[in-house]
């Protein structure tokens, strides 16, 4: 009996091993493919049965992307505008949260009810309204159109909000007493304590910066001024037939994402996990 | 429980404010950067997308009260019923399948796996990769004569290639392709959701069960389910309504160099930005958005009644 059960626990574990193997190839291979591909001639690219690793990989594809579409113009505009965008939105963020969380002013419970209700509300429900405001202020074809439309978040505000509820009121009573001013307690206590946070709300804005599509659709029209996401776009319907080249300029725009993303996952999994259910 | 209240002897401050006024106004002054900007652009646009829905404008000429013309139109144009149609069997597909795929991985890395953590990141990572490049990846992989894909089928069926789908370039294809591409992209994501949902199960439940000589089977069926319930609830919503929000993943599967999407393939919020964007016709853009606001809402609702139901 005990030794039948052992088998079928042994057969379980070996079922799940599969079909996790399976699934984590599914997932891998299309980067596989990508980056194999980066490294081809477009006439190799299709070359059936696939050949993993090309004979003469060519690293001239890397060199030649950025001669092709100003590729480096796009990186520096996404980072710019990724980077700004994320220190707004943390700075603005937990500045806000703070109130909310550890301090008593009349309306707060109003006011915060109102945030929660906008994050309900889809970006897609008033983009075109936005939009034409942005326009008669004279900044379609801006960076800070992008600056302003991402950086001042009710989610972001919400994030750090039910973390610092986990931040008990004693610690900021006693640096009160201490005679440390709210902005003080903000700085050194609660800054410090929201590692975790701060993590995650980092990769949350930067990715979705990084990644965001409609936005510079709508307010970038100038190619100097275009992100990654649609100068890649706009590389792929140009220039279709270049196997090569584009799956070298898609290695090239999943970078940045990958390293942030390593650096800050730990946390990253933890703040998805978090910021969903309240357990 | 006594000594707990800390009296505060705060010399009283120079000034001639009271100590109160003093308070709320640096309170106010931590909220006012992200309120005023939240405030700008975000509530006055929504407010603005009310009052867009009631007039006819094209952004030159003086606007025209039209009053319900816009939602009556839209109640007759079988392009936007065709859009809809398309969002929601786009979300039909899209809602069970990433559920059932989710939660079973979660539950598979629950265990003591080897390499436990290097799965977890392999499984999320396409959720931040950046849309554009594994869109163009998956339409080479999956492109009809040329790609791996076809290729693979014809050589394990017999099956001449020019007879097998022809995926994205296909309209009959064109759905399912999308939808395996959202649930292979967006999986991982709800597997995190519900890996968090299972460390919250208390363990004794299991032991208890297992004392009762509950199987495996029925363990999952008694213990986990029940007990992931809010969790579910939780991923249902959001999935639904990310699914309804949905332009990007299309755009950058079907569209062509004129970046247009054909019959089968436009969705809700392509047919808001072509009839804003393209048509420069505003108001009825956002009549549009405003029966994309309401089904949202009407999510949302829902997911409050199932919270006080599971009493999260």
């Amino acid at each position: 009996m005990v030794g039948a059960n052992k088998g079928i626990q042994i057969a379980a574990k070996a079922f799940a091993y599969v079909v996790l193997i399976i699934v984590v190839l599914c997932m891998l291979v299309p980067y596989l493919w990508m980056l194999s591909s980066s490294l081809k001639l477009n006439k190799d690219v299709f070359t059936f049965p696939m050949q993993w690793i090309p004979e003469l990989p060519r690293w001239s594809n890397y060199q030649e992307i950025w001669t092709r579409i100003p590729l480096g113009t796009f990186i520096y505009n996404t980072a710019k505008l990724s980077i700004i965008v994320t220190v707004l939105q943390i700075l603005t963020s937990s500045f806000a949260a703070y109130a909310f969380s550890k301090l008593n002013f009349t309306g707060k419970k109003t006011l915060f009810l109102g945030y929660i209700a906008t994050i309900a509300i889809p970006w897609q429900a008033y983009m075109v309204p936005q939009f034409i405001m942005m326009r008669s202020m004279g900044l379609n074809n801006t960076h800070l159109a992008i600056i302003l439309l991402q950086a001042f978040s009710a989610f972001g505000v919400f994030l750090m909000r039910q973390f610092y509820q986990s931040i008990p009121d004693e610690l900021c009573e006693a640096a009160r007493i201490d005679g440390l001013s709210e902005y003080g307690i903000w700085a050194r206590i609660m800054l410090p304590l929201s590692k975790p946070a701060l993590s995650t709300l980092t990769i949350f804005t930067f990715v979705s910066t990084w990644n965001d599509f409609l936005g510079p659709m709508i307010y970038l029209t100038k190619t100097e001024l275009k992100t990654i996401q649609i100068g890649l776009r706009m590389f792929i319907s140009q220039y279709s037939a270049e196997y090569g080249l584009i799956m070298a300029a898609s290695v090239v725009s999943i970078i940045p994402v990958l390293v942030v993303f390593l650096a800050l996952q730990k946390y990253f999994v933890q703040g998805v996990a978090s910021s969903g259910i309240k357990g | 429980m006594q000594n707990q209240t800390v009296i505060r002897n705060h010399p009283a401050k120079k000034s001639g404010m009271s100590k109160k006024a003093k308070d709320h106004l640096v309170a106010y002054s931590f909220i006012a950067p992200n309120f005023i900007g939240f405030a700008v652009f975000t509530l006055v646009p929504m407010v603005f997308a009310l009052i867009l829905a009631f007039v006819k404008w094209d952004g030159a000429n003086p606007m025209e009260y039209v009053g319900m013309n816009n939602f009556i139109r839209l109640w007759k144009d079988p392009t936007f019923h065709k859009a809809l149609w398309n969002t929601m069997i786009y979300t039909v597909g899209v809602v069970p399948l990433t559920m059932v795929c989710a939660l079973g991985l979660a539950i598979l890395l629950n265990q003591k796996i080897f390499g436990r953590n290097f799965m977890r990141t392999v499984f999320f990572f396409p959720y931040v990769a950046s849309l554009v490049a594994v869109a163009a990846v998956w339409n080479f992989i999956f492109s009809p004569t040329m790609g791996p894909v076809n290729n693979i089928l014809h050589a394990l069926t017999g099956v001449p290639i020019e007879e097998l789908p022809r995926w994205a370039a296909d309209k009959d294809w064109a759905m399912f392709t999308v939808v395996l591409f959202t649930v292979w992209k967006n999986m991982g994501y709800y597997m995190v959701i519900y890996l968090a949902g299972l460390q919250g199960v208390n363990p004794e439940l299991y032991e208890a069960a297992e004392l009762d000589g509950a199987n495996a089977w029925q363990r999952f069926r008694n213990v986990t389910i029940p007990q992931l319930a809010p969790t579910t609830f939780f991923v249902l919503m959001i999935l639904v309504i990310n699914s309804f929000k949905v332009y990007d993943i299309f755009i950058n599967l079907f569209a062509g160099a004129d970046n247009q999407l054909n019959d089968s393939t436009r969705v809700l919020v392509y047919q808001i930005y072509n009839t804003a964007f393209r048509s420069l016709d505003y108001g009825y853009a956002s009549a549009m958005a405003i029966v994309l606001f309401l089904i949202v809402l009407g999510i949302t609702l829902v997911q409050f009644q199932g919270e006080k139901k599971y009493g999260q």
